[in-house]
């Protein structure tokens, strides 16, 4: 009996990988013939189900996807019967869904040359899950569950939200993109040049909030990295010819190869500039290179935003001590940003490269103009940045008061804990004032 | 989590004998599907242990001993990196590989150490310690 139980653990733990596994592919294909994702998820749960039910008994079979497949397949068949009256369309779907099943077992080794169509499929659903119909946070939850095969409960957790938001912001997800006739296709020319930005932006915001947590006692959520790379990857060999998804690639790698240097022992963070450099990971280093070499291969014109970031990240990898960096790259690569996205984030990142390559006094007239603009009120990296400078250049009290006022202005526990020893540090004499409170 | 995954090598592989050309095939689409999966970060084929040497260490004193090797099903002939979401994920993506070798063959499974896996017991000084040890062998190896 202690063999049967051991037994089907062992076959629900493989299920599980099965699932990790499969569950894109299975949802995307699902997806294009039933033309609704949330139907296809409901007929991809039911497959999963008739595993769990079957595989304990008969073992798990060969091709574990084609046999999730062809069950899901039979379920939307039955399903769509029972509904016909409702449904001239669905009756369409189910006899082409008919027609594939019959050639799958006419022929199984047609399997195998369905691997482009597969790729295609999951192009659609990762479109699909980032429609611009959707909210930001729709985008992120849909795409981890579809996608990255992350359960409601592992996003809840990621993202620090209560599992029923997680549960509900998917269910309306689906409600919407149903509602909308949202079409499954992968866009081409120029719409793909619209709608491709949508697709890095979930998958950058993913990797960034696993890298820079912005809320908790976390600095660093490295599975929630881990998820938005592998879908990089995904992406990257998905659309080959595309230098944005090589370069958004190349950043997240060459970024995640200072995760370990980035955090102290005692877990609290550790700045670029100070990192010891023999704790970057070289694998990434080169796979990030790699992906930005292929990036700037197929960019005609010059990089876009993504690859741009990512060139100044490796400018960094490739300085094996600080003050080899090239510093004066770095700031063209910020001008080339900066005429791009006309963020004042990047702004501000351009002038602490102006400050590193030309000295702390041309950094702070920039920070200083970006100040009284005032389009980064609350945003608690400029007091951060301007506290530098201004410590840089001997003002320190000047300095003591940007550092407090940042570290109010940070949601991030740890992050503000390094503000304020900072701010300690330039207030100077070994005595710390009393940290501001909140 | 990443894992190291390695391909034993037999009596043929350490006569140095090459795949055939449907293996080399078949191993080809499954480093493609590893790759499309976004799985695979790394991966290489060894020469057999005859072109290789081993170092014995006592106390102070190193001795090299010339390949080839007797223990044959102790050897490694070929490795990827893989970044998975857990060992069960690793063991079903191994299933899915062909068989590497003509005939019985093994793949072994093994989950790379991160930082945060030495629990409370090892100290900071310590981790950061190893971890400067580890990186700079890595480094060096370049």
């Amino acid at each position: 009996m202690a063999d049967a139980a051991s037994g089907a653990r062992e076959t629900r733990r493989t299920i599980d990988a099965v699932w990790r596994i499969e569950a894109p592919a299975l949802i995307a294909g699902l997806t294009r013939m039933v033309r609704d994702v949330g139907l296809a998820e409901d007929l991809a749960q039911d497959a999963l189900l008739a595993a769990l039910e079957t595989w304990p008994r008969s073992g798990v079979p060969d091709n574990p996807g084609a046999w999730l497949t062809t069950t899901a397949q039979r379920r939307a068949i039955d399903r769509f019967r029972r509904e016909a009256r409702l449904a001239e369309r669905h009756a369409q779907v189910a006899r082409e869904l008919e027609r594939e099943l019959a050639a799958a077992e006419a022929d199984p080794t047609a399997a195998a040359a369905t691997t482009a169509q597969t790729g295609d499929d999951l192009l659609g659903l990762i479109f699909m899950c980032c429609h611009p119909v959707l909210s930001i946070e729709a985008r992120v939850a849909l795409t981890l569950r579809l996608l990255g095969g992350l359960t409601s409960d592992e996003i809840a957790r990621a993202f620090l939200t209560p599992r029923a938001t997680v549960q509900q912001r998917i269910a309306r997800a689906k409600r919407t993109l149903s509602a909308a006739n949202v079409p499954f296709e992968v866009p081409a020319g120029e719409h793909l040049a619209e709608r491709l930005p949508a697709v890095l932006g979930v998958i950058y915001l993913v990797f960034n909030e696993g890298y820079s947590a912005t809320a908790g006692e976390d600095w660093v959520r490295p599975e929630l990295c881990e998820d938005a790379q592998r879908l990089g990857r995904v992406l990257a060999a998905l659309m080959p010819r595309e230098p944005e998804v090589h370069g958004l690639l190349a950043l997240m790698e060459l970024q995640a190869s200072r995760l370990r240097a980035r955090r102290g022992p005692d877990g609290t963070p550790v700045l670029l500039n100070d990192q010891d450099r023999s704790r970057w990971d070289l694998l990434l280093i080169g796979r990030g290179l790699k992906a930005l070499d292929r990036a700037e291969a197929l960019s005609d014109g010059g990089l876009g935003p993504y690859a741009l970031q990512a060139a100044i990240a490796a400018c960094h990898a490739r300085a094996r001590t600080p003050e080899q960096t090239d510093w004066e790259r770095i700031v063209a690569l910020y001008d080339a940003l900066a005429a791009l996205t006309r963020s004042p984030v990047v702004e501000l990142n351009r002038a602490v490269a102006v400050a590193m390559a030309f000295g702390p006094a041309a950094g702070l007239e920039l920070v200083d103009a970006l100040a009284e603009a005032r389009e980064l009120a609350g945003y608690h990296l400029l007091p951060s940045v301007r506290a530098d400078l201004l410590e840089r250049l001997g003002r320190r009290e000047e300095a003591y008061v940007e550092l407090t006022r940042a570290a109010g202005l940070t949601a991030n526990e740890r992050e503000r804990a390094l503000l304020l020893e900072r701010a300690a540090g330039v207030a100077g004499g070994g005595t710390a004032p009393p940290p501001r409170a909140r | 989590m990443r894992f190291m995954v390695m391909v034993k090598a037999t009596q043929s592989s350490e006569n140095g004998a090459m795949p055939d050309e449907a293996m080399l095939a078949a191993m080809g689409r499954f480093n493609e599907e590893l790759a499309q999966a976004g799985v695979m970060l790394a991966g290489e084929g060894l020469q057999p242990s005859s072109k290789g040497a081993r170092v014995r260490f006592d106390g102070a004193s190193r001795t090299v001993v010339d390949g080839p090797f007797a223990e044959t099903k102790e050897l490694v002939a070929g490795y990827w990196i893989w970044q998975c979401a857990s060992l069960d994920e690793a063991i079903e993506w191994v299933k899915r590989c062909p068989n590497p070798m003509p005939g019985e063959s093994e793949i072994e499974i093994r989950q790379i150490f991160e930082a945060e896996d030495f629990g409370e017991e090892f100290t900071p000084e310590l981790r950061e310690q190893e971890e400067r040890i580890r990186t700079q062998i890595e480094s060096e190896a370049r």
